[in-house]
């Protein structure tokens, strides 16, 4: 994930591959270090904005599932 | 109008390769070592590149690691702020020279094959031993941490073990595999009639394919190229003429597509005089094809003209003589025969080898 300061955004990119992020996957993917687990991400997601952790698991979970099924993230 | 900015940057870092395949896109004349762009231009290119706003650089060749500056170039690019494509095919690149890329940042690599059969692929390679090389490139870039996307261009030679060529990089640990049926451009052109394969074959490829995808979903993405042959509608080439995308020759010409100097009417721009941005904006190859404003009747008022842009133009000019034609690839094309019969210069079974001072002898794809 980068910045694309052209165009104002964050990118996702892989060969042939430009994913545009909305600010929650922006958020979720800051996080993913290769050190932290899914547990310890989602608790700081729902800690720095205060919301629900089983929702945030939830989104979390879709937005790294939908990821790794187009390998471009390893779980 | 200023156009908006592109996304990709394909550098063509030389011509040399140490493979001699058939179905190369390179032009039949092929630039020498002696003629290519030095390191520290490059360096501006992928500076200039960024500032323009291209997120991705295809760092590609012929062989790009025949260039000896290849490791610099690779870190210019990423401290430039590009994502870094390496495409090879692996032939002459040694393990610690790999190593290095990864440390200099290099993003991905695409490995291309010939073939799963090594007598078969060596021979399509025009050179023993290219298979087992390419094999343990594809061993070190995974153990490199690197993410690897197998590229195998189709032809009539290996459309029957598409299926097997998926599975073998499922087991080299590919994360992406392309199967791409050839694109007749330069030494594919060339040898178009011997490359070809039958209409069967090509119509059952599609069915292969999709069965792998639904197969292997979540193990691997499998890309496919369809061939232009029996295709209803043309491909969207390019994104679109100057829409999304600049390839530079190993020489410093700006291209919109990497087959563009095989059009004679078209003035190229190189990057020893101007800048990547000058190019992009103001230099009349790009501009001759961009938006929609230059096409003819069926394009002109077609519905999908801003899905396929007509297609492909240096196809539209090689088989009907007019770049400015709709791409013959389309059902809607006056010139449609001509995609599945090639004119007579290109009616050769006798594949030719890439090599160089072939163009003197040829009737097609001179600069």
């Amino acid at each position: 994930m980068r910045e694309d300061p052209a165009r104002g955004r964050f990118v996702l990119l892989a060969p042939e591959r430009v994913f545009d992020t909305n600010p929650t996957a922006v958020e979720v993917l800051r996080r993913c270090d290769g050190e932290r687990t899914f547990a310890a991400i989602v608790d700081d997601l729902a800690t720095a904005f205060n919301a629900d952790r089983m929702r945030v698991a939830a989104d979390a979970a879709a937005l790294l599932g939908e990821l790794a099924t187009k390998r471009m993230v390893e779980l | 109008m200023r156009p908006p900015p592109p996304i990709g940057l394909l550098a063509e870092l030389t011509h040399r390769c140490p493979l001699r395949c058939p179905y190369c896109s390179n032009p039949v004349d092929l630039a020498r070592r002696s003629a290519e762009l030095d390191t520290d231009t490059w360096r501006r290119v992928f500076r200039e590149a960024a500032d323009l706003g291209i997120l991705h650089v295809h760092l590609s060749g012929g062989e790009p690691t025949a260039r000896a500056d290849i490791v610099e170039l690779t870190r210019a690019a990423t401290e430039a702020g590009l994502y870094t494509n390496l495409i090879t095919s692996g032939v002459g690149l040694k393990q610690d020279r790999l190593e290095a890329l990864a440390t200099a940042g290099l993003d991905h690599l695409q490995l291309s094959v010939q073939d799963v059969l090594e007598t078969e692929a060596d021979r399509v390679a025009g050179r023993r031993g290219a298979h087992a090389e390419n094999r343990s490139v594809a061993g070190w870039t995974v153990a490199a941490g690197l993410p690897l996307t197998i590229n195998a261009v189709i032809h009539r030679g290996n459309i029957g073990r598409i299926e097997a060529i998926i599975d073998e990089a499922v087991a080299l640990g590919a994360r992406r595999i392309e199967i791409a049926h050839a694109q007749y451009y330069g030494w594919g052109l060339l040898n178009r009639a011997a490359l070809l394969p039958e209409r069967e074959e090509t119509l059952l490829a599609r069915t292969v394919v999709e069965r792998a995808q639904a197969r292997l979903e979540g193990a691997i993405v499998i890309d496919y190229v369809a061939p232009d042959q029996f295709a209803r509608h043309p491909k969207p080439c390019m994104s679109g003429w100057g829409r999304r995308f600049i390839v530079v020759t190993p020489t410093g010409r700006a291209l919109p597509c990497h087959a563009a100097e095989s059009i004679p009417s078209l003035e190229f721009w190189t990057v020893r005089d101007r800048s990547l941005g000058d190019i992009w904006e103001r230099s009349p190859a790009f501009a001759a094809f961009r938006g929609t404003e230059w096409m003819r009747e069926p394009c002109a008022s077609c519905p999908r003209k801003e899905v396929d842009f007509g297609g492909c133009r240096c196809q539209a000019h090689a088989l009907t003589g007019d770049a400015s034609n709709t791409d013959p690839a389309c059902i809607w094309s006056p010139g449609r025969d001509a995609i599945r019969s090639a004119p007579p210069a290109h009616r050769r079974k006798q594949v030719v080898y890439r090599k160089y001072g072939q163009a003197r002898q040829s009737p097609v794809n001179r600069r």
